[in-house]
């Protein structure tokens, strides 16, 4: 399972860094968006046990083998910040491609000639 | 344990989720935002006095004990910097207060200062790693709008690049912690200390350190410093000087701690890696500081060979140059705010931008000359001020160390610092006039009151630095000795 995972993490993030190379804007901020779910399926996998354990609660008192809940604790945060940073970087596009006119990386290197 | 410790961050939070409701009462969101920074400078001032008293404190939300709850942890360190912080802070905003302009104001300006300085002192007091993901995040959340706020061209286009490579090294960040996470098992700072103290510095923990300093070199502006030029000139003066005090200071925090308090075992690799990349940054910042002719450039310039001095300090990790590092970092904050209020009235007064636009300024603004001047000295590391303290520490610990190479480029970078601001003062404030005496624009007392709250900072820390030498050396004292630290943490 974990192996899975680690492959599955590794394909995330080569479609990521495609996207966040080519020259669109749109594709850039979709292609973050990608990378992080790349980052979250790591680590949960960092978890380790992803299927030998149960769910952590104790049942009838007694400790079982259970999954490590920090790293969903993790994943649940970095969802959240990940999802306000998209939301500001998807306005920040969009109010550059108006005042700008363009949404192409190439065209905002901002040289001299502006 | 005391809850005194949370204020620093609860306040500025608390304080910018109510100003969010009093958005056309601009006069009550200024005092607000002005008392908040100086509360917590007092409050910083007195933990610091605790500290020395009691020792590094600690506070554990929710009664979890550590190593399994989310924890601050307050040392001299940590404590020293939340109080330049809201001195830098408090600064900011009294220049913002005449400078920034209702639109601003209007559009939540305050708020985010207050939240941009939440984060920052969060990311100074957490002891918990994950947790100072989660600070830099606030912080790097409110700076995304600070840069963008105004809407220019020049600021969107700078603003979607800054946040792109922000989003990047923070994702980098994340993969960094799950690699620690995975192979040590916790996210307590202490904790994590301790196990890799146990365990050896395995060949694999040294690459994940490497990963953490890519992260905060990005941040940092240490050799990755591509982002920083563009972005903070393009600011307004009030929130470049508040990013070029700040922002890159809380990279080079994370990293003195993270490689003074984990990786500190494999010096010949990781802390050689920061001397090259700290040497490098000295050069390339030197090279753009002399390079243009427009004065936001210059100054942003010049944070980064401050970065590059502040970290040959790590790189060596004596006591001596950690005290060096220690005390620059401070001056460093200050002066810097200092510069870029100066560089952004200079800007304001004249409506120009170059070098070879201005000239003659001092006839006309005689008082922001010399404040220049005494910046200049200042930054170079002339006696009476800040700025020569630290110098001396960091060049006598790289001798000790033996590191001539980083010693030389250290004292070569100072020169190009003083060369790159000579030049702007010759060419803006000496020479024959531009501005006639009907087109002077009047100088605003509120552009020139912060300032000169600064230069009397910069002359007082120069001069004083006497009565600060016992909490930098209780600082440097903890940094080299993680036990004190970690006993702190986990076992009282």
């Amino acid at each position: 399972m974990e192996t899975l995972i680690t492959i599955l993490t590794g394909i995330l993030v080569t479609v990521a860094t495609y996207l966040i190379l080519t020259r669109s804007v749109l594709k850039v901020i979709l292609g973050t968006a990608i990378l992080s779910h790349a980052a979250h399926l790591m680590i949960m996998t960092m978890g380790k046990g992803l299927k030998s354990g149960s769910v952590p609660v104790l049942v009838d008192g007694q400790e079982t083998t259970f999954v490590d809940p920090l790293p969903q604790a993790l994943i649940l945060t970095s969802i959240v910040i990940s999802f306000a940073v998209t939301a500001i970087l998807l306005v920040l596009a969009y109010r550059t491609y108006r005042e700008t006119g363009t949404d192409n990386l190439y065209e905002l290197r901002g040289n001299k000639h502006e | 344990m005391s809850n005194l410790i949370v204020l620093p961050m609860a306040v500025p939070v608390l304080a910018g989720i109510i100003l969010v409701f009093f958005r056309n009462q601009v006069q009550i969101q200024r005092w607000i935002s002005l008392i908040v920074m100086l509360a917590n400078a007092g409050l910083a001032i007195y933990l610091l006095n605790l500290i020395q008293a009691e020792g590094v404190m600690r506070l554990d939300f929710g009664g979890w004990e550590p190593p399994f709850g989310i924890l601050f942890v307050a040392d001299s360190f940590s404590v020293i910097l939340v109080l330049t912080t809201s001195v830098v802070a408090a600064v900011c905003l009294l220049y913002a207060f005449s400078s920034i302009g209702k639109r601003y104001e209007n559009m939540f300006f305050y708020s985010f200062v207050n939240f941009l300085v939440a984060g920052v002192n969060g990311s100074f007091l957490t002891g918990d790693l994950f947790n100072l993901y989660v600070c830099f995040e606030i912080m790097l959340l409110a700076s995304y709008v600070l840069i963008a706020l105004g809407g220019k061209k020049a600021q969107l286009r700078e603003s979607i690049k800054y946040v792109l490579v922000n989003v990047i090294s923070s994702w980098f960040f994340l993969i960094a912690i799950a690699y620690l996470y995975g192979s040590i098992g916790t996210l307590n700072m202490a904790h994590i200390s301790e196990r890799i103290a146990e365990t050896g510095q395995a060949p694999l923990l040294t690459v994940i350190s490497i990963v953490f300093l890519t992260v905060f070199g990005l941040k940092a502006g240490l050799l990755l410093y591509f982002w920083l030029p563009g972005s903070y000139s393009v600011a307004p003066t009030a929130v470049a000087a508040l990013f070029g005090g700040l922002l890159t200071k809380v990279g080079i925090y994370a990293m003195i701690r993270v490689f003074t308090l984990f990786f500190y075992h494999e010096p010949s690799i990781s802390h050689s890696l920061i001397g090259v990349m700290a040497a490098l940054t000295l050069i390339g910042g030197s090279i753009g500081a002399v390079a243009y002719k427009d004065i936001r450039l210059i100054v942003s310039y010049n944070v980064v060979i401050a970065v590059g001095f502040i970290l040959v300090g790590l790189a060596v990790a004596t006591p001596a140059a950690l005290e060096g590092s220690i005390y620059y970092l401070m001056h460093d904050m200050i002066v810097k705010t200092l510069l870029f209020l100066l560089a952004g009235t200079m800007i304001a007064v004249t409506g120009k931008t170059k070098i070879n636009e201005m000239s003659g300024l001092i006839r006309n603004y005689p008082l922001l000359g010399w404040m220049f001047f005494i910046v200049m000295l200042s930054l170079a590391g002339i006696p009476p001020f800040s700025g020569f303290i630290g110098k001396v520490l960091v060049g006598q610990g790289t001798v000790e160390a033996g590191s001539y190479v980083l010693l030389t480029l250290a004292f070569i970078s100072s020169i190009f610092v003083l060369y790159s601001l000579l030049r702007i003062f010759l060419g803006c404030f000496w020479g024959e006039t531009i501005i006639s005496i009907e087109d002077k624009v009047p100088m605003k007392r509120g552009w020139l009151f912060p300032s000169i709250l600064l230069t009397f900072a910069t002359i007082g820390l120069g001069l004083g630095a006497e009565f600060l030498a016992p909490y930098v050396s209780d600082a440097a004292n903890t940094l080299l000795d993680p036990e004190v630290y970690i006993d702190a943490v986990l076992y009282e």
